[in-house]
């Protein structure tokens, strides 16, 4: 595993997954390969499909209509993958805490390596999240 | 037209069909009618009178029954016009306003499958929301469910 | 006999989950079907669960993009039930938040319309021309989205009066961004040839669906909840409405910059004729009755109605969000289109799924090797760009 995570770390694709958000943590993550925070110089690129993928990013709720969709695609994922919960919806429910069509959180469904709060986080947030998730994937490695 | 235009037209053409005509304020109307009605009533407005469907809502009332709110405006009006027909339950149903509107006809398959009612003569009356194999006779915004 | 290519629910081409099936002969879409459902989140059940001053923020969470249009119809709603009159200044802030997310909102459209077409050049300098606005938003409400400034009688947050002069530097600098913009979608001989004559709404098939907002107003039906039932200070400025008649994907882009340059006029003239003053009522309990609010959306008109029984939760809370209605126009709009030019169109309404599916979710087995097809159709409109292109000479 040890050279597979280190491979990993130098430039690693993310696919992004929304599972039933408002829409905040995706632009924000969109504004993340933007001209001003351009996630790209540090090699992190936005893929189109799981299978390229490194990481996923997964905003939202997980409703039930998403769930067995969201397990489909971090299936198709090659491991070692990481997976990255952006947003206070996904880290917990929110505002939306006791809706009935949401019976379980995105790391009851996922399994989560690491999580950016806030409503929606600032990219900075979200660069400095998944810098420490580099970090450590590299001392794991 | 202007709105007192409208008003006029409106109590002239359906009078002693008009259960209660209510005004919260100047722009916003509230007109009780029988579910009989409903569909010449619309299409009076609609296509006499150059409306625009804004949405309907569906209300589960305590009075034992569905109350459903065709809301409607008149493009340059700042008047929204409310028709509201009383349903009574156990078998709340109307005729469908999707022949003569043709946006009406999301919005009466989310009631159709939410609260139970039935639209007649629906041209599409599947579900919009919940799948196809949800059990019958579960509605999810009725209260008493 | 007609194919059906499935796109969605998780496809490139979409930043939610949806799911839509389109009929094709040969390279002609003949009909199109769309299925919802993935990002129900219950909301008008769980609005009765929250007392009004949460109802606001609940509803700001609708949708991201349109984060102040939902609390701005929701507050609109709740004083039309007690009959309040939020005090001026609050009003004028209140229009100031909503124009400039009409101004993001509609420049993160055009920078994924370009993306669509295969202008990723012009997706990368739009974004980055947005993080003008987005700095703004920023600086007045401490969020860059769901600033959470609307509350029933009033704003939370005050406009500091050191910020004013910034505010208009900003203004001033987003002027030639727009020249900019305009001329790069008007002038280029590409996105006319692209989006000209595709994906036509009439005016009567407009006034069928009943769509709203830039859907509506490149088909000519001149439609503006800000003109005709104007709320917060919009009855106080001057500006015009954009209509136009063409009704394609090439008006609706226009129409929508075009928008933009209200906006910046009707920001102007908020921060000119702001005084200062209290800018809360403090309202603490609010009547029996029903209540209707309204406010144009970037995407178009969103509407709510509530009703309270007296007590601190409403009875009943019913949203109507704009897409709700011009998605539906796709079904005619697709139609007739090819393959490559249906993705274009179907982007071109600037459709929010996450608003439209405010309701309830369940879960539902079904096609799974329909899922996942790819970035096949993307990649579909990028190619019919190169080959417009090549005949162009570009």
């Amino acid at each position: 595993m040890g050279i597979k995570l280190k491979a990993l770390t130098k430039s690693p694709w993310v696919y992004h997954l929304s599972t039933g958000s408002c829409n905040n943590c995706d632009i924000e993550i969109l504004d993340c390969l933007t001209p001003r925070y351009d996630l790209e110089r540090l090699g992190i690129v936005l893929v189109g499909s799981p299978r390229h993928a490194d990481a996923l990013l997964v905003t939202g709720n997980m409703t039930m209509k998403c769930m067995k969709r969201a397990k489909e695609v971090y299936d198709q994922m090659p491991k070692p993958g990481v997976v990255i919960a952006v947003g206070t919806c996904a880290l917990g429910h929110g505002v939306f805490e006791g809706s009935y069509v949401m019976p379980k959180t995105v790391d009851e469904v996922l399994p989560v390596d690491i999580y950016i709060p806030g409503c929606p986080p600032k990219p900075e947030g979200i660069i400095a999240g998944v810098a420490k998730l580099l970090e450590m994937l590299k001392q794991k490695a | 037209m202007t709105w007192n235009e409208i008003k006029a037209d409106i109590k002239g053409a359906f009078d002693g069909k008009i259960l209660k005509w209510h005004e919260h304020n100047d722009t916003r109307i509230y007109v009780d009618i029988e579910p009989a009605d409903l569909v010449e009533f619309s299409r009076y407005i609609f296509e006499k009178l150059g409306s625009r469907f804004i949405i309907a809502s569906a209300v589960d009332t305590p009075r034992g029954g569905i109350e459903i709110l065709y809301h409607f405006d008149f493009f340059k009006l700042p008047q929204v016009f409310s028709l509201r027909v009383f349903l009574p339950k156990p078998k709340p149903e109307v005729e469908s306003l999707a022949s003569v509107i043709k946006g009406t006809e999301w919005i009466e398959r989310e009631m159709a499958e939410l609260f139970g009612i039935t639209f007649s003569n629906h041209p599409n009356p599947v579900h919009l929301l919940l799948p196809d194999d949800w059990p019958e006779g579960n509605y999810p915004l009725r209260r008493d469910q | 006999m007609s194919e059906i290519i499935p796109i969605g629910p998780y496809h490139p081409l979409q930043e939610e989950p949806e799911f839509f099936r389109l009929h094709v002969e040969g390279e002609k879409v003949v009909k199109l079907e769309i299925e919802l459902g993935y990002n129900h989140r219950g909301i008008e059940k769980l609005a009765e669960t929250k007392s009004w001053d949460q109802v606001v923020f609940l509803v700001e969470r609708i949708c991201g993009i349109c984060s102040t249009s939902h609390p701005a119809a929701s507050t609109n709603a709740m004083e039309d039930l007690g009959g309040i009159e939020a005090p001026e200044r609050a009003q004028y802030i209140r229009t100031i938040i909503c124009e400039l997310e009409r101004i993001h909102s509609h420049l993160l459209w055009l920078g994924l319309a370009g993306h669509f077409i295969g202008y990723n050049t012009v997706w990368m300098w739009v974004w980055k021309y947005r993080e003008i606005v987005c700095d703004l938003l920023d600086k007045i409400t401490g969020n860059r989205q769901s600033y959470a400034m609307f509350k029933v009688g009033g704003v939370r947050r005050d406009i500091l009066e050191d910020d004013i002069p910034w505010i208009r530097a900003s203004m001033d600098k987003l002027k030639p961004v727009l020249d900019l913009f305009k001329g790069a979608v008007m002038d280029d001989p590409v996105i006319r040839a692209r989006t000209r004559g595709v994906g036509i709404l009439t005016n009567e098939m407009a006034k069928q669906y009943c769509v709203v907002g830039p859907t509506a107003r490149p088909s000519g039906v001149a439609i503006d909840v800000r003109k005709d039932d104007p709320y917060f200070a919009y009855g106080m400025v001057d500006f015009d409405i954009v209509v136009l008649e063409e009704g394609d994907v090439f008006a609706k882009a226009v129409c929508r910059i075009l928008e933009m340059y209200e906006s910046v006029k009707i920001i102007e003239q908020c921060i000119d004729k702001m005084k200062p003053g209290i800018i809360d009522l403090k309202i603490k309990e609010l009547p029996a009755g029903e209540g209707i609010g309204r406010a144009e959306a970037p995407r178009g008109e969103v509407y709510h109605y509530c009703l309270s029984d007296g007590s601190n939760f409403p009875a009943r809370y019913k949203v109507r969000a704009p897409s709700y209605t011009n998605i539906a126009s796709n079904e005619v709009a697709c139609v007739g289109e090819t393959v490559a030019d249906a993705a274009l169109v179907l982007a071109a309404v600037d459709p929010c799924y996450c608003c439209t599916e405010r309701l309830v979710v369940v879960d539902h087995d079904n096609r799974r090797e329909q899922v996942l097809q790819g970035n096949t159709l993307i990649q579909l409109s990028h190619e019919r760009t190169k080959q417009i292109r090549k005949e162009l000479g570009v």
